[in-house]
């Protein structure tokens, strides 16, 4: 799923300050698994823009809607008739959706309430942690299933580095180091002799360093 | 034991404090209380296991987004005791409407009104 | 082919290596590596310079190479990975190799997290293992990565580093292989406090027979206070600091540290040239260079062979 993490209420509320009549979008999809902008998450958030607004005296005007995806246009579109009535759209939905939505109405203005942070699982109720950064071409068979782009504090893919102390990455001991957990499953397979194959030189094309991507099927398309 | 407590305490009931959503606190400011608080049964004591530790966590929680959103995260309290302690409700009651009287009124309220 | 490297004749003649290094400066003036240099002068074979070591912006390494060329010192050009890309590393080895630098040492880069710039993008575009072969790729087969041809090909002793006491420890000697197998012809380890852990490491070391195939430089440090000791325990990630030791500073006198830190220092000196496959030491003494002619001269390892 996208994990995305709320913007400090400061930066929101200072985003509408110019805003009387709010569209607070939020999204049933990645935001709601990772408690971030889902329906509860928007209830909140309205709440308290409203009360912050009342205190302020200038009280705010909230549509709470919460689409199924914010990613698709079908969904999108059922937006349509809460448009006319909303001067700006704040948006809980990832990235993703914050732009999609933004170019189906191009006269509203949507802001993000969120930032989107990155493609993760969650560990345990209340904790999601990243796995993916989709750069395109995948390793993970070479990895036995750790990733060494997304979970290396440095992407090496001949690890690891000499920061590694005790399981725990250098550069957040909340992490574990990506190398000593490839090397332990290598162990765990008895496939420790693997690690001596030196990982070559990757292609980072296929990754955002290539440019914007696309995916095109032609028999599915309309 | 008739124990009185200060009437502007108006009780919601719940099954459990594990049932109080942040959005059940929010919207009691929003519609125009000065103070929220929890009164669950004791940690430990909880017949669904560990639902007034929850309520305890949300109630940090909401305490943030009080304070963030200007009404003051103060307004808010919890409080663990069991049924056979009537004392010690009143004297919360009593406790917490001190607390609010000397914080105010709701600011969200006063700036509507 | 041999290239114009003094520390690499060093090693080849079958002499001891002394190497240390020069941290360059947080500005522009060139008597601040110059004043560095001077304290190693005669001293040393060959002045590894750091490459904003620790992720805090400094002079460039290849500008600090070539001031201590100037000076007569054969330098090893520090190069990580983190700031630039294949584009950029391959171009400043070009140039160095241009400006008469012998050597480089290929690292991944400290994390941005603990420098100056913590808020920097990192690039860690191909790694130091990558970067060896790239290296190895543009000295032996006159060709960049991208498979073309170099006109005027560089001319490289390749080095790499490895930290001994980091962990998983039972695969440190197998990725100083690696690098052996990706083209490493020496390398510097990092600071030897524990000489039995370091001992270990090397006896892994040659079960691979990775001796024979690259020239190993133990790192040393003295320790200038108890303090140091600590701080190099506690906060310096990969770093193994025995217990003992860290006593044996603070069962000294404040103003006796500094001495007994020396002698810490020559004893482990003594005890890493006793071990078999070790070619040499890599003296960093951190903000401290002036020592550095007195541990060689106690050594023993002075005079150093002409160039």
């Amino acid at each position: 799923m996208i994990v995305a993490n709320r913007k400090p209420f400061e930066e929101i509320i200072g985003m509408l300050k110019p805003y009387a009549r709010i569209l607070l979008l939020g999204c049933n999809e990645c935001v709601t698994v990772c408690a971030t902008g889902g329906a509860k998450e928007v209830a909140v958030l309205a709440s308290e823009i409203r009360l912050f607004r009342a205190k302020e005296g200038v009280p705010a005007e909230i549509k709470e809607v919460t689409l199924e995806r914010n990613c698709d246009p079908e969904y999108v579109e059922t937006l349509k008739p809460f448009i006319d009535d909303c001067d700006v759209i704040l948006s809980m939905a990832c990235g993703c959706g914050i732009q999609f939505v933004g170019e189906h109405y191009r006269n509203r203005i949507v802001l993000p309430a969120v930032d989107t942070t990155f493609d993760g699982v969650t560990e345990q109720h209340g904790v999601w942690a990243e796995r993916c950064q989709g750069c395109g071409n995948c390793v993970l068979d070479r990895t036995l299933g750790i990733c060494p782009v997304t979970r290396c504090a440095k992407s090496i893919f001949n690890g690891p580095c000499g920061g590694s102390q005790g399981g725990v990455c250098e550069v957040n001991k909340d992490a574990p180091c990506a190398w000593q957990l490839i090397v332990d499953r290598y162990k765990e397979m008895g496939m420790l002799d693997r690690y001596l194959e030196i990982q070559p030189i990757k292609d980072w094309s296929t990754s955002r360093d290539g440019g914007p991507r696309k995916r095109i099927r032609e028999d599915l398309k309309i | 034991m008739r124990l009185s407590y200060p009437p502007n305490v108006k009780i919601v009931k719940v099954p459990c404090t594990g049932r109080v959503d942040i959005i059940h606190v929010m919207k009691a400011f929003e519609n125009g209380a000065d103070g929220v608080y929890l009164v669950g049964c004791l940690e430990g004591d909880c017949h669904f296991l560990v639902g007034n530790v929850r309520a305890r966590r949300r109630v940090e929680y909401v305490k943030r987004l009080l304070d963030e959103c200007g009404v003051g995260g103060d307004r808010v309290a919890m409080y663990n005791m069991s049924s056979a302690e009537g004392q010690r409700f009143a004297e919360a009651a009593r406790e917490v409407t001190e607390k609010i009287r000397g914080l105010g009124p709701n600011p969200a309220k006063s700036a509507k009104s | 082919m041999s290239t114009g490297s003094n520390l690499e004749k060093v090693l080849k003649n079958g002499n001891f290596a002394v190497t240390s290094e020069c941290g360059p400066p947080r500005g522009a003036d060139p008597e601040a590596v110059k004043k560095k240099g001077a304290f190693l002068s005669g001293y040393v074979d060959a002045v590894n310079v750091t490459d904003n070591q620790t992720s805090v912006v400094r002079m460039s390494s290849l500008s600090a190479c070539l001031i201590l060329r100037s000076m007569g010192f054969d330098p090893v050009m520090q190069m990580v990975c983190r700031d630039r890309n294949r584009i950029a590393i391959q171009s400043d080895i070009l140039g160095a190799a241009a400006l008469g630098v012998s050597n480089i040492l290929c690292l991944s880069g400290d994390h941005q997290k603990f420098g100056d710039h913590p808020t920097a993008k990192n690039v860690f575009d191909i790694d130091s293992m990558q970067l060896i072969q790239c290296v190895r790729q543009m000295v032996d087969d006159g060709r960049f990565l991208s498979g073309e041809e170099i006109k005027g090909r560089p001319n490289l002793f390749v080095g790499c580093a490895e930290n001994p006491f980091a962990d998983p420890f039972e695969i440190r000697a197998m990725r100083l292989a690696k690098k052996a197998k990706a083209g490493a012809q020496f390398v510097q380890t990092q600071c030897v406090f524990n000489v039995e852990k370091f001992g270990k490491w090397m006896e892994m070391v040659r079960d691979l027979n990775v001796h024979e195939k690259v020239y190993i430089l133990a790192g040393i440090t003295p320790m200038k206070s108890v303090g140091m000791a600590k701080y190099m325990k506690n906060s310096v990630p990969g770093m193994d600091v025995p217990d003992d030791l860290i006593k044996r500073m603070q069962q000294t006198p404040k103003e006796k540290q500094a001495e007994e830190g020396i002698k810490i220092c020559l004893e482990t000196i003594e005890k890493v040239r006793g071990i078999k496959g070790v070619s040499g030491i890599h003296i960093m003494a951190i903000e401290w260079e002036q020592m550095v002619p007195e541990i060689v001269r106690s050594a023993g390892l002075y005079p150093r062979p002409q160039p």
